[in-house]
């Protein structure tokens, strides 16, 4: 399916966040996640279903003032 | 010293950690200004960079506390999924909540400030709301769970100083329990010891010690002045005045006219 990674469309063939973000290479990166707009912890990655067109965000920490 | 939310720094400069020459430099400025919080943020990470775990390294080598914020966010929603997303990253309850109203200014839509504050402190969140000086607004954020304050001196990054010395000092006298950090617009440490003289608890800058030609001399520069400005509160400042007064005894002088 194709996913709006960070703004940007990306092919994953995994079904959940957890398979998506170690599909992308996020696997042992500090990162937090949204999909849609709303916050998923990491303890509920494995159970988060993905459908096609969501909206994932992953961050991690930056610079700020 | 305050508390903010049972952290009592000696040191309550607040440094934020964006725009400067490099990480070697920031992390000897933090050094210098004898910092105990610094400032950080989230972004958008791609899975091949990995800046983001680069820099978190650098700030936990410091062992400072660390102040999240959601920079950058103009609605309630986007500041408190940013909020949920900060505290599972950086692990910790803080959160520097800015809703952001206008792009010229970066003035807080206070509106949406009381509402996300409300929404995060009911979450277990230690709020730390970038606000302005305006004392109604102060009041209701305390009612929607705030234990600090942080009031701009001037736009962020504008460098202006304290644009309202009056209504920062009437925030102060209105809320003398209340711990209180002027945040934003801070350009030289003469300001922020203005800031400190008035009874400010902390200041929070990030652009002028980053953007400085020597990042870590200036702060050291603040580190002083912020020492010096409390030093001065607590020694309880004359009132200003109109007129002269000499300082040198009268009684006893020659009279040679």
């Amino acid at each position: 399916m194709t996913l709006l990674l960070n703004g940007a469309p990306h092919e994953i063939a995994g079904k959940t966040l957890a398979e998506a973000l170690s599909e992308l290479g996020y696997a042992d990166r500090i990162v937090a996640t949204a999909v849609n707009g709303d916050f998923v912890p990491v303890r509920r990655r494995a159970e988060t279903a993905l459908n096609e067109g969501d909206r994932v965000e992953v961050v991690a920490p930056m610079q700020g003032g | 010293m305050a508390s903010f939310y049972g952290f009592e720094p000696t040191n309550p400069l607040f440094l934020g950690t964006a725009r400067y020459p490099s990480p070697a430099i920031l992390a000897e400025a933090v050094k210098r200004s004898g910092a105990e919080v610094v400032t950080v943020s989230l972004r958008r990470e791609s899975g091949g960079e990995g800046a983001g775990q680069a820099f978190w390294g650098l700030i936990r080598e410091l062992g400072v506390k660390v102040l999240p914020n959601t920079a950058g966010c103009h609605t309630v929603k986007e500041a408190v999924t940013t909020a949920q997303m900060a505290r599972e990253v950086f692990g910790t309850d803080w959160i520097k909540l800015e809703v952001i109203g206008e792009d010229d200014t970066l003035q807080p839509d206070v509106v949406g400030l009381i509402e996300a504050a409300r929404i995060l402190s009911d979450d277990g969140f230690q709020v730390f709301p970038y606000t302005t000086e305006d004392i109604v607004v102060a009041g209701r954020l305390v009612d929607a769970g705030c234990e600090v304050l942080m009031p701009w001196g001037a736009p962020i990054g504008s460098g202006r100083g304290l644009n309202n010395p009056y209504g920062l000092r009437t925030l102060r006298r209105h809320f003398p329990g209340i711990p209180l950090v002027v945040d934003a617009g801070i350009g030289l440490p003469s300001h922020a010891a203005q800031a400190m003289e008035l009874g400010y608890d902390g200041i929070l800058l990030n652009t002028a010690v980053a953007r400085a030609g020597d990042p870590v001399a200036m702060a050291e520069a603040f580190a002083l002045a912020i020492r010096a400005g409390r030093l001065a509160f607590e020694a309880q400042p004359i009132e200003a005045r109109d007129m002269a007064a000499p300082s040198t005894p009268v009684m006893g002088k020659a009279f040679l006219a």
